[in-house]
């Protein structure tokens, strides 16, 4: 646990000491603002809370997400640390947790820079705050989600754009594994348990339950399952290239 | 048998005191050259000329001896160096242990089959050509690439099996020295220290001797990224030395240091050298001459000649030739009298800038010949600038022990 600490902290400290972290902070706020205002027309919506700023969250992550995961190991192994990291007597899951808890912190702290909005909502009107926590944590947890399978790529490949590129497809088809349009193609003819075991995979379906305000444990078993399972496969798959 | 038993029942990983013990002890018994073959070459036992002292990570005592040396020369070629270890029945007390380590990129075979023993107190010197597998093998030792064949012990803990254990007696320097450029050393070597386990007031210490043993102090607060390569090789080499461990693994050290900064780290080297087993690898010849006890000449993945720099030395024709400096117009009398004295096999000479001529008598197998040439060009009063025995040129050696090989492969393709 404190080797996790101690990688952590340098970790979350480097995205600060780089414009890495500026950069995706304000991408995403801006980009936040952008949906929620514009295309998702906050304001005639006419309601106090923040649904519609929700709604956004999983197409936003599907980029943004993958941008932060694709040079997790790839810029150890351009820059040569990874040999420096692997060395030391850490454990190699040590090490793969705190890279990544630090990368989840990070957009964690964009998350919580929202917080102007949730604001206006409560000058507005007043929303069910409640509910609006269930969203955030329910957002936290899919940007987990989609940064563990990004994570997880990124130590196949030693190359940034694949990485990228391969997350996005993943993390895409996990998004929409839910959307009536996918369901609708494999009911036609999968049995109805298969249909439902892939609509169960679907980032959207787990959100919107929680979004809707109710934390069900199945959703949180759900994302943190998923988190483990990519989180071992980035173990796996580090090891894997130690083997060359 | 017993030092495995003493590992299970010691249980605590990163104490390699006890397994040390027990082997030294047993070692003390069988020690000697009994189960040679007759006509194998002999080596040096530890390849270090000094008495070798013991010391035990528990008790701190010295269990002192002498080791027995033998010089060898020539040195030993790949073929015979497997006989004679084979042949060796002896318990080896080495801290550093690689056997039959190999390692194949797809179709290239980067390592193949090295076979090493490293004790302490020796600072062995990694020589080969580039592409020859010195990083490659590095990269195995302190468990950052897996073998594809062969394993690594280090102070008796396997790098595949006991993994951090034997990495908490390794201090490593990788090739080019990497750091994580957005740091700044002083935040880099906390880092380093508190991943080897320190903290509080102990991480301070280390990482301040760790600084000042390597002159860290006016960049300590400078991003990484923004230093000379001076500065960012002394912030791997400090990185490296942190914990005082007793390996060191350092991937060419001095490279792209000026020459003051080369002298300051092979100084520190020397300096750490007594109990530690240390492995540089290096291109540079001079280095070897200057730090190494030990020089190790590997091309193509294989070791191909294990020794002192010294048995290198003497492999070279330049070993014992005299050398000197006449002016042009003695030069034809003086090749010719130097041909009558009987142990000169040969004479070649070479045109100076300034006008004189440079001689060089080189011996017949064994010969000794300054005394010799000396005398006689006093008795022939000759107007020698320059008078003297060459100890033998360390590139020559390994570009034919290198080069040798590579035509051999040639052929074998043929
Ligand atoms: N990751 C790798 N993939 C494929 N080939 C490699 C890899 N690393 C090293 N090699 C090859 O292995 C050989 C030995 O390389 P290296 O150990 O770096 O040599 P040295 O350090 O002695 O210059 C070279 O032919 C090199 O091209
Ligand atoms: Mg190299």
């Amino acid at each position: 646990m404190k080797d996790v600490w101690t990688i952590f902290k340098r970790e979350f400290a480097a995205y600060f000491a780089t414009p890495l972290a500026y950069v995706f902070i304000v991408i995403f706020l801006f980009a936040m603002g952008a949906f929620t205002f514009y295309i998702g027309r906050f304001y005639d919506n006419g309601m106090a809370d923040l649904t519609v700023f929700f709604t956004y969250h999983p197409w936003l992550y599907l980029f943004l997400v993958p941008a932060i995961s694709m040079r997790l190991w790839a810029e150890e192994r351009r820059t040569g640390t990874m040999e420096l990291l692997l060395t030391l007597p850490v454990p190699l899951w040590a090490t793969v947790t705190g890279k990544y808890l630090a990368a989840w912190a990070m957009t964690g702290v964009a998350l919580v820079l929202t917080f102007p909005i949730w604001l206006t909502v409560n000058y507005l009107g007043s929303p069910d705050n409640g509910v609006i926590l269930a969203g955030y944590i329910g957002s936290f947890l899919m940007a987990g989600a989609y940064l563990a399978i990004g994570a997880c790529i990124s130590a196949a490949t030693n190359n940034q754009v694949i990485a990228f590129v391969v997350s996005v497809t993943v993390c895409f088809l996990f998004t929409i594994s839910g959307a009536p349009l996918v369901l609708d193609f494999f009911r036609a003819w999968a049995p109805q348990t298969l249909v439902t075991a892939i609509s169960s995979f679907s980032f959207l379906t787990h959100f919107a339950s929680i979004t809707n305000g109710v934390i069900d444990l199945r959703d949180l078993v759900f994302f943190f399952s998923l988190i483990a399972l990519f989180l071992g496969g980035n173990v796996v798959l580090v090891d894997l290239k130690r083997a060359g | 048998m017993r030092q495995k038993r003493q590992h299970k029942l010691d249980g605590k990983p990163g104490n390699g005191g006890d397994g040390q013990k027990a082997r030294v002890d047993d070692e003390t018994s069988t020690i000697g050259f009994e189960n040679m073959e007759p006509n194998a070459t002999l080596r040096p036992l530890c390849g270090s000329p000094r008495p070798i002292a013991w010391r035990t990570a528990r008790t701190g005592t010295a269990i002192g001896r002498n080791v027995r040396f033998v010089r060898i020369a020539p040195l030993l070629a790949e073929g015979e160096f497997s006989k004679a270890s084979n042949g060796r029945g002896r318990r080896d007390f080495s801290m550093i242990e690689i056997e039959g380590l190999t390692k194949t990129f797809g179709p290239i075979a980067a390592v193949a089959g090295v076979d090493l023993k490293v004790a302490r107190g020796e600072v062995l010197g990694f020589l080969g050509p580039n592409g020859a597998g010195k990083s490659t093998t590095m990269k195995m030792v302190t468990g950052y690439l897996s073998p594809t064949a062969g394993r690594v012990r280090i102070l008796g803990h396997d790098i595949e099996t006991d993994t951090l254990a034997a990495q908490r007696q390794i201090g490593y320097l990788p090739e080019g020295a990497p750091a994580y450029g957005d740091m700044t050393p002083r935040q880099f070597l906390s880092f380093i220290a508190e991943a080897r386990g320190f903290s509080g007031a102990t991480l301070k210490e280390k990482v301040a001797a760790a600084v000042e043993k390597t002159d860290l102090d006016p960049v300590l607060d400078q991003p990484i990224e923004t230093l000379s390569k001076g500065f960012k090789r002394r912030v791997g080499f400090a990185q490296a030395i942190l914990h005082d461990p007793p390996v060191l693994i350092m991937d060419e050290p001095t490279d792209g240091l000026d020459p003051n900064q080369k002298h300051a780290v092979r100084a520190l080297i020397k300096k750490m050298a007594a109990d530690k087993a240390i492995i540089i690898s290096t291109h540079l010849l001079e280095e070897v001459e200057a730090i190494c006890t030990r020089a190790v000449i590997i091309d193509r993945g294989r070791v191909v000649a294990d020794g002192t720099p010294a048995a290198l030395l003497a492999r070279s024709r330049h070993h014992n030739a005299v050398t000197l400096t006449v002016p042009a117009d003695q030069a034809a009398q003086v090749k010719s009298r130097l041909k009558t004295i009987s142990s000169i096999g040969s004479v070649e000479e070479a045109a100076r800038k300034d006008g004189s001529v440079q001689i060089t008598a080189f011996p017949k197998a064994g010969a000794l010949l300054i005394e010799d040439v000396s005398a006689l060009a006093k008795a022939e009063k000759w107007d020698a600038r320059e008078l003297y025995a060459e100890p033998g040129r360390l590139d020559e050696v390994f570009r034919a022990i290198t080069t040798h090989d590579t035509r051999r492969a040639a052929e074998d393709h043929a």
